[in-house]
């Protein structure tokens, strides 16, 4: 079963589309920056990052997005993948913090079956970096018993499909003992794994969890696109009290980017701008984000302006970045690979219908993959992602 | 390793010493000159087919070859292995089964006889008078508690409770067994442990009651105690979700390398649920210290052992784990001290998980919302009630040692029930929680739907305050 995940997402590197370097994708370097920072200062104080604002770490970026022009005039940064940047992330944190432990299926001196735990266990050893037995809920409700005594586990699932037979420790005790326990224990866990429609991994392996665990009072969820927010993303989720659950997806892992040398930490409750435009908003998340943007390239040759956000925070939303464009565009097409039914287009949908309703000039258009499990052939399985093609449709629809 | 097989092959000859006696099942040996297979030329086919027809021919005369078999054989396996992944392991041309159960069922531990008499030559760790004073105190004050909280369900002032009726051995002198340090995760048939630690009767209401006092802030059912002061898990409905957990707490001890272990409870129904086998697994290959306690007390609601597993109770399924074991009499407060303080020595210093059946009866119902004369009969629950009571059996030794008179008897059964009286009018009385703490500690910090959420339903209750409650504050 690994060996088959394991060759597939591996090989598949985003064959279909180019941007792989994802500070390409943001030309508008200063006007973007200046706009982003404004939000996020004024989201500051609001926000619970208490990681943020509590920590003292030397040079911390907080309010990390994916804009970091700034950066260019200094070479000095690294290129490197996607799930090496996890794995950096990873490393640092538990060099960092004697409490942080890493267990799941043969994430240890096999290096996990995405290589992102890959010589961890060299380093720190057979007991803090742990193979476990195959039992998904007992090493969810192992992590969860280690957290209230203390420790800061990040589990792995092999497949985010499979963090289903946790379920009942993720809903039940997870999001949950925080709050019975009246705040007597805490629960600093990070659930992560490689989720999302791979390449012909059948229905059992393309699984989205996050609709299925967004209704989860407790837990954060929060989606990784590029290296820079995979390693600012991980490093959040583990410094964070809360429960964490960080979607990574299959297709991703082998994205190249350079990332800064200096520490830093990506907000967990943020949003990342993408693409400032000024016709309409598509947010997006994951791997949807880069067939958002290539989309977005045939939409600029057509005379679009789309501005483009990497929603990111999937639990809970980042309603302030996405309500301020969403009152400029006055328009917003929702893309995601989750189901229709369900997903988290259909909750993003309800929250801006609510939120921003006198602000639209459209109705809230959501692009989703069908309520169908995945198939395994090849062409099938291509129709029940959204395509490119099927977005430029959707934008000229709604900006008519 | 050596060991292991010496005690393999003892078990191996007793069982067919064993099933000599239900010759239907097997049959024997056949001694008629056979070609040596040697191990590559073994497959299925080859081996079966003159196997089988030889066993037909032979059935009816093996029998007389018993005394035979038993001695060639051990000659014979000594010098035979195969290594196959998981270590060598020897092998033997008799096709034999491992019956489903032993003819004699796993012994009950027990120091204490029913008249509260120590058993003439009995292994136990002697307990001073201190010690067996409290712990008999602590026994009858959980009685006592669990009577006047039952009574308060029945007269409407707390909505549920769980008694631990006829299993205050087991909660009590594991408690005293243990030390501070020690992480209790329990079921919810446990709150003898969070008492001897130390939680006062008055905390107990608070709970039940759900008012501002209650550590958990009034987000648990009566009975779902939890203290993080006494290292007493916040106890979580769902069965046996506690062990993995446990076997994680283990794990983190021994990351630290602590003076302490990990000590979880189960019921004989929860040994069902796949928690079961994940936790005592996993705390097997971590070479956890935790200690697994499942009070086997015979029913799960309405579902009797019988209907719950096929299997000689729980305390064989110790050994399919790798998990030492040892099946002990629940309602003997000696037996029950004994044990897990051995236990406790073993998982600590040895770095294992243990596993601890200990035999008992449910003498309550399964909570308020039961009435188990509907699926038992009430002189079964009156037997055990009365002449198998633990607290009854204990108070005979304690007395016996002059250590406990009727005066001390009454007075703390009177001083307690006061005690209890007071602090559920106190506890009734006392407000309950805000509004504020629906929302609080869902995270860390309240984030923005969170505060819109609580916000709105503040200005519904400021609004119309004659549709809600009128203890309901903001």
């Amino acid at each position: 079963m690994s060996s088959i995940i394991h060759g597939a997402g591996a090989a598949t590197a985003l064959s279909t589309f180019n941007p792989v370097d994802s500070k390409k994708l943001t030309n508008l370097s200063v006007r973007s920056q200046r706009y982003i920072v404004a939000g996020s200062e004024a989201s500051k104080k609001k926000s619970f990052g208490s990681a943020l604002t509590v920590r003292h770490s030397q040079k911390l970026i907080p309010n990390a997005v994916a804009t970091k022009e700034a950066d260019t005039s200094t070479s000095t940064g690294h290129e490197l993948l996607l799930f090496e940047a996890l794995q950096e992330g990873l490393e640092e944190e538990m060099d960092r913090d004697a409490n942080v432990c890493v267990m799941g299926e043969d994430v240890g001196h096999y290096g996990g079956s995405y290589k992102v735990t890959k010589g961890l266990a060299d380093k720190f050893g057979d007991l803090r970096v742990l193979d476990t037995p195959i039992c998904e809920n007992a090493f969810t409700g192992m992590a969860i018993g280690a957290a209230m005594t203390g420790l800061r586990p990040v589990i792995e699932g092999m497949n985010m499909g499979f963090l289903l037979l946790a379920f009942n420790q993720i809903s039940n005790n997870c999001g949950m003992l925080h709050y019975t326990s009246g705040g007597q224990f805490t629960i600093p866990v990070v659930i992560r794994g490689p989720g999302g429609v791979g390449r012909q991994l059948g229905a059992e392996h393309s699984q989205r969890l996050e609709s299925y665990f967004q209704s989860i009072p407790g837990i954060q969820m929060v989606a990784c696109s590029t290296p820079y927010n995979a390693k600012g993303l991980m490093k959040a989720a583990i410094r964070s009290e809360n429960p964490v659950i960080l979607f990574e997806h299959v297709l991703l892992y082998n994205l190249k980017e350079k990332i800064p040398d200096e520490d830093y930490i990506c907000n967990l409750e943020e949003a990342e701008m993408v693409r400032p435009g000024e016709h309409i908003t598509i947010l997006t998340y994951s791997r949807m984000r880069y067939h958002v943007m290539q989309a977005a390239k045939t939409l600029v040759n057509k005379g679009y302006d789309p501005e483009v956000i990497d929603i990111r925070s999937l639990k809970p939303f980042d309603l302030h970045t996405i309500g301020n464009s969403v009152k400029k565009t006055h328009r917003v097409l929702i893309v995601e690979e989750c189901m229709r039914t369900g997903g988290i287009g259909a909750s993003l949908t309800a929250a801006i219908n609510e939120n921003f309703h006198d602000y639209l000039d459209a109705p809230v258009m959501c692009l989703s993959s069908q309520d169908v499990p995945t198939p395994y052939a090849g062409t099938l399985e291509e129709w029940t992602v959204v395509q490119p093609a099927q977005i430029v449709t959707a934008v000229e629809q709604l900006c008519q | 390793m050596a060991i292991w097989f010496a005690r393999s092959r003892n078990l191996v000859s007793s069982l067919r010493h064993n099933l000599c006696l239900s010759s239907t099942i097997l049959v024997k040996r056949d001694y008629s000159p056979r070609p040596v297979f040697t191990t590559s030329q073994l497959s299925s086919t080859v081996f079966l087919s003159p196997y089988v027809a030889s066993l037909r021919h032979e059935s009816t005369a093996a029998e007389k070859q018993l005394d035979v078999v038993q001695h060639s054989d051990d000659q014979e396996d000594a010098l035979q292995e195969l290594d196959f992944p998981g270590g060598n392991v020897g092998y033997t041309s008799e096709m034999k089964f491992i019956p489903e159960s032993s003819s004699r069922r796993i012994p009950c531990y027990r120091v204490l006889d029913e008249d509260g008499r120590i058993i003439p030559d009995s292994d136990y760790f002697p307990v001073s008078e201190k010690l067996a004073v409290r712990m008999y105190e602590q026994m009858a004050t959980l009685q006592v508690m669990d009577h006047i909280f039952y009574e308060a369900q029945r007269q409407g002032r707390i909505s549920f409770y769980l008694t631990s009726l006829g299993e205050e051995a087991i909660n009590i002198a594991s408690a005293a067994a243990l030390s501070p340090e020690d992480v209790v995760l329990p079921q919810y048939r446990e709150p003898g442990v969070l008492l001897w630690r130390g939680f006062t009767l008055e905390e107990f209401a608070n709970q039940c009651f759900g008012n501002k006092d209650d550590y958990g802030k009034g987000r648990q059912m009566p009975i779902h105690y939890g203290s993080n002061r006494h290292n007493y898990f916040t106890i979580s409905s769902p069965i046996a979700t506690q062990l993995p957990q446990a076997a994680g707490v283990g794990y983190s001890l021994k990351m630290e390398k602590k003076n302490a272990c990990a000590v979880t409870f189960i019921g004989d129904g929860g040994t069902s649920e796949g928690d079961f086998h994940a936790g005592l697994n996993f705390a097997a290959v971590l070479e956890a210290p935790v200690m697994f306690i499942c009070r086997n007390n015979g029913w799960a609601i309405s579902t009797h052992t019988s209907e719950q597993f096929r299997s000689d109770g729980i305390v064989v399924k110790g050994q399919a784990y790798g998990i030492r074991s040892i099946r002990v009499d629940g309602n003997d407060a000696l037996a029950v001290y004994s044990a897990v303080r051995s236990a406790r020595e073993m998982a600590v210093t040895e770095q294992r998980p243990v596993l601890i059946e200990a035999m008992t009866y449910r003498v309550g119902h399964h909570s308020t919302s039961d009435d188990s004369t509907k699926y038992r009969a009430a002189d079964e629950i009156q037997h055990w009630k009365m002449s198998r009571n633990p607290v009854n059996r204990f108070k005979k030794w304690v007395e016996d040692n002059g250590w406990w008179s009727e005066e001390d008897e009454s007075e703390l059964r009177s001083n307690t029930r006061k005690q209890l009286l007071q602090a559920i009018q106190a506890a009734e009385k006392c407000d309950k929680q805000p509004l504020k703490e629906l929302f609080n500690d869902v995270y860390d910090v309240k984030p923005k739907n969170l505060e819109e959420q609580e916000l709105g339903l503040k200005e519904l209750v400021e609004r119309q305050p004659q549709d809600y409650p009128s203890g309901f504050h903001v």
